[in-house]
């Protein structure tokens, strides 16, 4: 049984069908990457699934059990994580105050402190500005943040929107570096990304979206040989 | 000096009750970035049923004295905060995706829907609180100050009920999320606060403060009528918006200086002018911080 299993997946904007019948599944333990244009549904996806939007038509499995109509707070603590484009840390929180939010749905104190050392090992300058305000932080440290208050729940899925927009290269490589890490420390995670060279490297498996559909999908490695994707997504002629 | 410590005492005062009020606005706004009109009603609300608890209670023991304001106090702030979460609940949660206006017209309505209600119930004349339940005297401070009892009364709860909100916010759990609701309420979601939650708790304090604070204002001044909530919830407004809105140690200090101005006003100048004083100050403090005194003391960038 895969982690995360959806069916026939309709969203609306209003008006706008943003999500067409989205058909897909994450088995525990991969790394799936969403490919496509602006646009093409690939945040909406995974905003349908932490329960920011709701769908109208479809289902959306995660353990076996329906999340459809799950508030979001309640995903969370089911065991997803989503961390949203644009480093929404909270600005004027404290570096800790932020870890501690993330942290938010579990009452164990003692599991609260494992979860911020491996924050911590994995991001050892979150350490280091644990008492500074987040909005201090620089634009590759705030990505750090985001992505280690996400891991203070410790979710078995964590859902990554963009991490790597609007940072330097040398940055762009650390945090994919930190995602193959992530996962291969045991986490489940789905992978939205617009740099689809990188994302297709580090991805198990990809699914490309075009205006609300899943128009390919397959092996990572697989893909990244496929003809149209290669003109389309890597930029090759 | 003497005369201007007697009005910094007698400033401070008046400023404890414009700071509890506004920490009502400005929590509020904080969570919902919504102007709570209703909240200098809920306050007024306060004095009048403190009015009706303290009577009940003269009348029901045969004795005044001030061990009776305490249960008093405790019905107040439990009856207020549920009629805040009741208004949050009926009149804007069911407006959270409407946009900016349609809340704020809503607010406008609860305001004028408490307002008529306690005109209707209690009548339009001016009501005065129970006497005896204060000693009247003044002690005598360094300098020929003095201070009377019901200074000392009022000074010690508000700074108390303040350092503990303070303590609420920004060293406990919920205090945090509150604080993160502030900021995002799409990015506290995703990390299990139940932004709901949050909000009805905000309107379980503000609404709790004000409606103590109502109480103890028409305590202080001896009698009041039902426009209580439309000048005072005024004047904290303003203090909220002249601390910087939205900023809790803001509303605290931006109470503490216009009732200090006001007061000061009013004593050196004329009493007839401290308004004019006090609003004219306020305005180019504004004007050079349009942020107010304490908002946004980090730069929001992305």
């Amino acid at each position: 049984m895969p982690l995360l299993r959806i069916e026939n997946l309709h969203t609306y904007y209003g008006h706008v069908h943003a999500l067409k019948g989205i058909d897909l599944e994450v088995e525990e333990g991969e790394i799936v990457t969403l490919i496509g244009a602006n646009g093409a549904g690939k945040s909406t996806t995974l905003r349908t699934i932490s329960g920011l939007v709701r769908p109208r038509e479809g289902r959306i499995e995660f353990g076996g059990q329906v999340i459809n109509h799950v508030p979001a707070h309640k995903i969370v603590q089911m065991g997803v994580c989503h961390v949203p484009e644009g480093r929404r840390i909270f600005t004027t929180l404290t570096v800790m105050e932020n870890l501690m939010m993330g942290a938010y749905t579990i009452k164990d104190e003692e599991a609260i402190r494992e979860n911020l050392r491996r924050v911590f090992d994995l991001f050892p300058r979150l350490a280091e500005r644990k008492n500074q305000l987040g909005g201090t932080l620089s634009g590759g440290e705030q990505q750090m943040l985001t992505i280690g208050r996400a891991l203070m729940s410790r979710p078995r899925l964590l859902l990554l929107d963009e991490p790597s927009l609007g940072l330097a290269p040398m940055l762009v490589k650390a945090i994919f570096e930190t995602i193959r890490e992530i996962n291969a420390r045991g986490t489940t995670i789905l992978l939205v990304e617009q740099n689809a060279r990188a994302a297709l490297k580090i991805a198990h498996r990809a699914y490309v979206l075009e205006t609300g559909r899943v128009v390919l999908s397959g092996p990572a490695q697989e893909l990244m040989r496929d003809e149209r994707v290669r003109k389309a997504y890597l930029g090759e002629r | 000096m003497q005369q201007l410590l007697q009005q910094l005492i007698n400033g401070i005062t008046i400023g404890s009750f414009y700071a509890l009020v506004a920490l009502g606005y400005t929590m509020v706004y904080g969570v919902l970035k919504l102007i709570n009109f209703a909240h200098g009603d809920l306050f007024m609300w306060g004095a009048y049923i403190g009015l009706t608890g303290l009577s009940a209670l003269v009348a029901l023991m045969s004795r005044g004295g001030p061990i009776l304001i305490l249960p008093v106090s405790i019905i107040v702030i439990v009856t207020i905060a549920l009629v805040g979460v009741l208004i949050e609940r009926v009149a804007y949660r069911p407006l959270r995706s409407a946009g900016r206006l349609a809340p704020v017209i809503s607010a406008l309505g609860a305001a004028f829907i408490l307002e008529s209600l306690a005109r209707n119930i209690y009548g339009a004349s001016w009501k005065t609180y129970p006497t005896g339940l204060v000693p009247a005297g003044r002690v005598a401070l360094v300098g020929g100050v003095r201070i009377s009892v019901m200074q000392v009364l009022v000074l010690v709860v508000s700074f108390l009920l303040m350092a503990l909100l303070y303590l609420f916010v920004y060293r406990t759990r919920i205090g945090t999320a509150m604080r993160a609701v502030s900021l995002d309420h799409e990015v506290s979601r995703l990390m299990g606060i139940d932004v709901d939650g949050i909000i009805a708790t905000v309107f379980l304090i503000g609404p709790g403060l004000g409606g103590l604070a109502g109480m103890i204002v028409a305590l202080y001044y001896g009698s009041f009528d039902f426009t209580l909530g439309w000048i005072f919830g005024l004047k904290a407004f303003i203090s909220a918006i002249l601390g910087g809105i939205g900023n809790i140690p803001g509303a605290m200090l931006g109470g503490m200086i216009l009732g200090i101005i006001e007061t000061l006003g009013a004593g050196y100048v004329s009493p007839q002018w401290k308004d004019v004083i006090a609003y004219a100050i306020l305005i180019l403090i504004l004007i050079f911080r349009p942020t107010g005194l304490l908002g946004e003391r980090v730069a929001e960038k992305l």
